[in-house]
This record gives C-alpha cells, structure tokens and sequence, in this order.
C-alpha cells in the first residue's frame, strides 16, 4: 500500500473520531450550563474551549467566551480545525483521495455525512444542539460500521483502526480534563453530592453512565470512573482499551508485513505502563497531570507510527 | 438559416437505430422523467462524480449534466468510424516515432519542418529514442462530428490525456440501473471490457527492462485536479495504484513508489499530467509535481511513460491539417476519417480570408483546449467578434479557423420536454502492442439551445452512446 494511502486512511479515522469529540465536549458544556452551579457558565464554557485544545484560535476570532459562539466554533467553524464540520470536510476529502481503497458503503457514509452537514449549516439558525450532537454520532457510527462491516481485513483496515484508536485515546483524555477544569473549581468540591453528579454527566456524555452502572454497580466515586476510562479494557473509551486497540493493530501490520518498526515497541511501552497502574497511583500523581502526560506520550507514538509507515521515507 | 441533421430522423421517418427509442420517449411522462432524472443525479453525485471547472469559483462539487436520451449508432456506422479511428491511431503514432527519428516526412516536404520542430510541444529530450513497441500515444481520443447521415469529420486528436472515458463508463452503468428494460429491447455493444483492454495496453508497453508481470500506476496531479474522479476510478477498475509525484523517486536505474512496506519498483506509469510537470529535472524547475530523474530512467528503458513525453506534437491544431497527409504517407492508405477543412493564420492567404469571413467561422487557439479562447462567429456579437479580430491581427500564429459545422442533434431532455441539442464524440483508441477500441465514447451534448459547444466547462453534459450489434 503506498504510504499516502494508508495516511489518508488513518486520517479519515482520526478526523470521524475528532467530529464525534467536538460534538461529545458540545454535549458535555450543554449539560453543565444546565446545572446550578456556583461558578456560573462564563467559566465553564471557557473551560471547555481550553480541554478541546484550540482556545487561542477561538479567542482571536470572538474574543470572550459565550455559549453561543463556542458552539459555533465547536460545531460550524471551518476557521476551528476540530471543529464537527471542518473534522468531517477532512475526513471526506481523505476519503476522496483514496476511493480506490475505500468500499462504496465507506464512501457513501463518509460523504452522505459531509453533504448533509452542508444542508445543516445552511440552516443553521433552525438547529437544535442535542439533535446536532447526536446527528454526528450518527453519522460516525455510520462511518464506523461501514468500516467493520465492508472493508478487507488487510493493511488498511490496521490504518484506519489504528487513526481511530489513538484518537480515541486522546479524546477520552481531554474529556476528562473537562472534567479537571469545569467540574472542580475547587478542592473542597471533591468527594460531595455535586462532584457525583458531574462525573456522572462525563459519563453520560461518553454514553457510558448505563455500561458504568452494570461494570460497578453502587455508589459513584471518582475512583470508580478514572478506573473505568482509564484503566477498564471492558470500557470501549478507556484509555488501556485504545491503547490496547492500538497495539493489537500494530502487531498485525508487524506480522502481515514480516517487520517490525520502532511503533511496535513505543506503543507495547506504552502499554505496559498503564497495565502496571492503580487508580491510587493516578491520584497520587495528579488526575490533571496524568493526563498531560497520556497525550503527549500518545501524540509521541503517534509521531513514530508517521514515520514509520506513513511518511514514506524508511 | 442552416437545417441541422436530427440523428433520430430521415425526414419524417424515425430511422431504424432509433425505433425503440421513440416508443420509449413517448411512453415517457414529465414527471417519471423528472424522477429518474432526480434519481440519476441523486447517483451520480453519491459515487461522487463531479466535475470542477478552474476559475469558476463556486460549487467545487458541481456535478456534470447527464442526459438521458441515448445517442445511437449502427453496427454499420460504428464498423465505419472503427476503422477511421483505428487507421489515424496507426499514422499519428508513426509521425511521432517518425518526427522524433528520421523525420522522413519532413525531408519529403509533406509537412513543413518549423510546424514539427519549433512546435512548442516538441520534445528535444526525447529525440533518438523509440518506446517501446514504438508507441507514443497509448490513449488516443479523438473527437468526431456528424453533419449528415453518412459524413463524420474530426474535429481534433488529443494524443496525452484525454480525459472523459469515466462518463462513458458511467452513462453506461447509469442508463443499465435505471433502464433495464431498453437493454432487453436493444441489443447494444458492451463498453464495459475498457478498463482491462486499457491495463493489457499498458503491460504490453511495459520496458525491455521489466522481466515479471509489469508494475503499473497511474500518476495523477493530484484531488485537486478536475478530472481526479476519472483517475482515481480508473485506478480502481484496473487495480493499480493511484500515485502523485511525491509518492514516486529514482533510485540508480528505476522509479519506485514509497509503500508502507518499503519502496516498491514501477514499471509503467500512465500519466496524467503534462509533459512539463514530469521531471523537473529535465522540463521544470519549478515544477512541485515532478519526479526528479524519471526522464533518465524513461531514456535508458527502466520504466515506460504512458502517453510518451512529446507525444503532444501530433494533436497540435497547426499538425491537425496534416494528418490526412500522415495517413498517406506512413500506411499507403487514404483516409477514412475527414478532416474539417481549416485555415491556418499563420499563413497569410488563409488570413485574409479568415479576417473577411470571421462572422461565419469558427476560431481557435492552435494550443487551446476546453472550449476555451474560441470564436463561434455565427453565435458572437460584433463587438466579441471585433476583439477576436484584433487577437488574431496580434499573433495570427497563434489561431486556425474552420467552418461552422452544422453539427447534428439528437433528442435530449430539456425543461420544456423533449428538444434538438447538438452532439459530438470522443471515442477511445488503445495503442500497444494491438490497437483496441470499445464500442462506443463519450457523447457530448451542448445543452444550452442553438450552442454548438459541447465542452463541460461551457455548459455542455454527457450522454450514453450505442453501438447497436449488427
């Protein structure tokens, strides 16, 4: 497969599941602002715009944040690169590129997605955000299923599983920094009835609180859910799961090619690490900064896995 | 005011290719036509078969018109057209390897050297070197006018890329899902073996130097380009890789393409871009869409470029007149096929004439393509027709002109109904080691009423063409 090609693949991955992550933190800001809260929404909002990673970008162009606007931003924008229509514009433009290895109902999906994203935002006005919301996990799981269902369990479909894990991964992160960010303002939050009820919107929003609820049972703590999106390989969002994903892909392009690269090692590594892990370890290290530290460790491998299979230059 | 021939009709008869046709067009009411058209575009546009015209701005995913009234040949016709086509393939290649050899029909005064050899579209990288099974043109497609029901003309050969053939294919596959019933009725020629004659075509070419089954791509500038769609479906039909030239490099003797496993050799590349973007090396510089060395390579028979660089020379619109001459000379045969008679205003009787008579001609660019830079005296106003004067005055070089043909019509469906709208066509000639050509072509149909530009980017859209079995 030429190194182009499985590029566009793993970034048709990646930009479905960066649609899905925009609309999911939309989701999440929704709900909060929905909650009494001592902090009021101002900050909130701001938050969210710091935890989907391009606040400057919408700071040049609206200024203060407003609930409004970021959900233009988060949802319409084409100046936001994450933003639901530029991410599902990209992935469909990738998978113009590479029809040939795309099977129709791939194709059809990704882009029945992106013409009807141009008649949503030609009425625009007339959008409600939850129906927005679910409309992209709609069409993601559209995407998504085409690919399970249709296309060659060859190289490419390790691509494109390989773009959606470690995006995954990154998304799972970054929305439970949300979560350090909006929903404890302060220490003295931690462990009260209002601490719960946001970790549980998180959940909601990863559409996970029922599948929580059946793995653990009882009460909500904090300690129950880091471990169920972080450490739980049956929680389809948690961190090990994409990682674990992520390997099992690697290791199949390693055995289908009869080679091994440096990815192979970066993401076993990586692996191994979060294999090792308690919640009491994550704690101790800080939710905020082990999270830091997962993203950049995952953008890392995801720069040894371009180099070596999708630059082309080995 | 000129009468255009209606391939439907013979005076008031319907003629025979087109019988059924007529019971189908009456049988049909405006609104199930409107529901299969709606439903053909709907298709069209979810394969996503677009079309995108430079400098127009706007919808980047406008559509080509598809029309669904069929434009028919008989076995007979076509058994004719076949071998007008396949005669010029043979004589404009043997100019190629002739004019880039010998040059004996320029030593024999049968073209005049500075037409071949100070033809911007000459080739001096490639003088001295024959390609493989001597051809330079692998894909030749040359568009065909009617005026009458036995009088074809060509209009011009395109010898590097010509673009189209996916609307042929497609129309085909459209008129199949949403018409069964007329294929039943008819019993029209398949068109659906070009795809696999075209990769036969292009392994038959392959280099002295390849000794397995040849390694074949096609080499696209890119998802920008307008015809991208058609690349990349090609691509896919033959089961080759779709590469840019950033996926391509030399290595010592050969190119290779960057995979995931490592580089892999290349043995055939069908281009398409042009000449100047090959090689920045050998044409370029500036070029961002080259492969730095590949003409190398192509000169010391690593890797086969398909069309051949320098193959541009023999579709030039000055070349144009002589090709009935190539007929002559190379094959010992006349030609089959017609020339439009045409003035060139580089010389200065043609000139005086073509300036006398510009509101009744049809002026063209000698490199121009795409319906672009032209004059349709009949259809223009004095004033367009008095800037057109003082272009031509300016660099006379650099036109020809020809009479306005009365281009025949076939019915096509129009808001108000059923209408005449004027066709052309562009079959597909293959060339390598056997020269091939499927029954049929693209249909142009110039959709705009009176207009006798059928090109895409001036409003023009497409049809299916049958060739009826004999």
């Amino acid at each position: 497969m030429l190194s182009r090609t499985a590029d566009n693949l793993y970034w048709i991955a990646r930009y479905m599941e960066r649609a899905e992550t925009a609309a999911r933190l939309l989701e999440v800001g929704a709900r909060i602002a929905l909650l009494p809260t001592a902090v009021g929404y101002r900050s909130d909002w701001d938050s969210l715009l710091r935890a989907s990673g391009n606040a400057t970008g919408y700071a040049a162009k609206y200024g203060v944040p407003d609930q409004k606007a970021i959900e233009s931003w988060l949802f319409f924008d084409r100046d936001n690169p994450n933003s639901v229509a530029a991410c599902l514009t990209a992935a469909r433009e990738n998978g113009r590129i590479v029809r040939t290895a795309l099977t129709t109902q791939v194709w059809d999906a990704l882009n029945t997605a992106f013409q009807e994203m141009r008649q949503i935002t030609a009425r625009r006005d007339k959008a409600e955000l939850s129906r927005l919301t679910d409309w992209v996990m709609k069409q993601a799981a559209m995407v998504r299923g085409a690919i399970d269902g249709t296309i060659l369990r060859n190289d490419g479909f390790n691509f494109l599983n390989i773009g959606y894990y470690l995006e995954r991964g990154d998304a799972t992160a970054r929305l439970m920094d949300v979560k350090y960010y909006v929903l404890l303002p302060r220490a003295d939050y931690i462990g009260t009835g209002l601490d719960n009820d946001q970790w549980l919107m998180l959940l909601r929003a990863l559409g996970a609180h029922r599948a929580f609820h059946w793995a653990y049972g009882g009460e909500v703590t904090s300690a129950k859910i880091a471990h169920f999106l972080i450490l739980n390989p049956q929680s389809p969002r948690s961190l090990i799961t994409c990682v674990a994903g992520l390997n099992n892909h690697l290791t199949r392009l390693a055995k289908a090619y009869g080679r091994e690269t440096p990815a192979q090692a970066a993401s076993a590594h990586l692996l191994a690490g979060l294999e090792g892990l308690s919640t009491d370890h994550i704690f101790d290290e800080g939710l905020h900064e082990f999270l830091t530290r997962f993203i950049s460790e995952s953008a890392a491998l995801g720069a040894v896995i371009h180099d070596a299979y999708l630059s082309g230059d080995m | 005011m000129t009468t255009y021939f209606n391939e439907m009709y013979d005076g008031g008869q319907v003629r025979p290719p087109y019988a059924r046709l007529s019971d189908w067009m009456a049988s049909m009411p405006a609104d199930r036509r409107l529901e299969k058209q709606a439903e053909a575009e709907a298709l069209f546009r979810r394969i996503g078969i677009t079309f995108a015209v430079y400098g127009e701005g706007g919808d980047p995913d406008r559509l080509i018109p598809f029309d669904m009234f069929p434009r028919v040949f008989t076995g007979g016709e076509w058994a004719k057209l076949e071998r007008g086509i396949k005669q010029r393939a043979r004589a404009l290649n043997a100019f190629l390897v002739d004019v880039y050899g010998r040059g004996e029909i320029v030593r024999a005064g049968r073209i005049p050297a500075h037409l071949v050899y100070q033809n911007e579209a000459f080739e001096r990288a490639v003088v001295g070197f024959v390609p493989p099974k001597g051809v330079y043109s692998h894909i030749v497609g040359i568009d065909i006018v009617r005026t009458g029901p036995t009088d074809f003309y060509v209009l011009e050969d395109n010898c590097r890329t010509p673009s189209g053939v996916s609307y042929m294919l497609e129309s085909r596959e459209m008129m199949m899902r949403m018409f069964p019933d007329l294929f039943r009725e008819n019993r029209i020629e398949p068109v659906d073996r070009y795809h696999e004659l075209l990769r036969r075509t292009l392994a038959s070419v392959a280099p002295a130097k390849c000794e397995r089954d040849p390694t074949i791509v096609i080499l696209t500038p890119g998802h920008y380009n307008s015809a991208y769609y058609e690349h990349s479906f090609l691509a896919d039909l033959m089961g080759v890789e779709l590469v840019e030239g950033a996926d391509l490099f030399v290595d010592g003797a050969f190119v290779y393409m960057r995979t995931t496993q490592g580089p892999k050799r290349v043995d055939v590349i069908y281009r398409r871009i042009d000449d100047a973007f090959i090689d920045p090396l050998c044409f370029r510089p500036d070029s961002m869409l080259g492969i730095p060395g590949l003409m190398d390579v192509y000169r010391s028979g690593g890797v086969t470029i398909c069309s051949a660089p320098g193959a541009g020379v023999a579709d030039d619109k000055a070349v144009y007149t002589y090709v009935p001459e190539m007929v002559r000379f190379y094959l010992g045969e006349e030609p089959i096929l017609n020339n439009v008679p045409t003035w060139k205003c580089a010389e200065r009787d043609d000139l005086g004439h073509v300036l006398a008579n510009l509101g009744d001609l049809v002026v063209k660019e000698v490199h121009g393509s795409g319906g672009y830079g032209m004059l349709v005296g009949p259809k223009s106003t004095k004033a367009e027709i008095e800037e057109f004067r003082a272009r031509i005055v300016a660099d006379p070089g650099n036109y020809i002109a020809q009479p306005t043909l009365a281009l025949s019509t076939t019915p096509t469906f129009v808001e108000e109904g059923i209408a005449p709208r004027h066709v052309d066509l562009r079959p597909y000639c293959l060339v390598g080691e056997k020269i091939e050509l499927v029954p049929g072509g693209m249909t142009r149909v110039a959709l705009k009423d009176g207009s006798l530009v059928v090109n895409s980017s001036q409003g023009g859209g497409v049809k299916d063409t049958w060739v009826l079995a004999e």
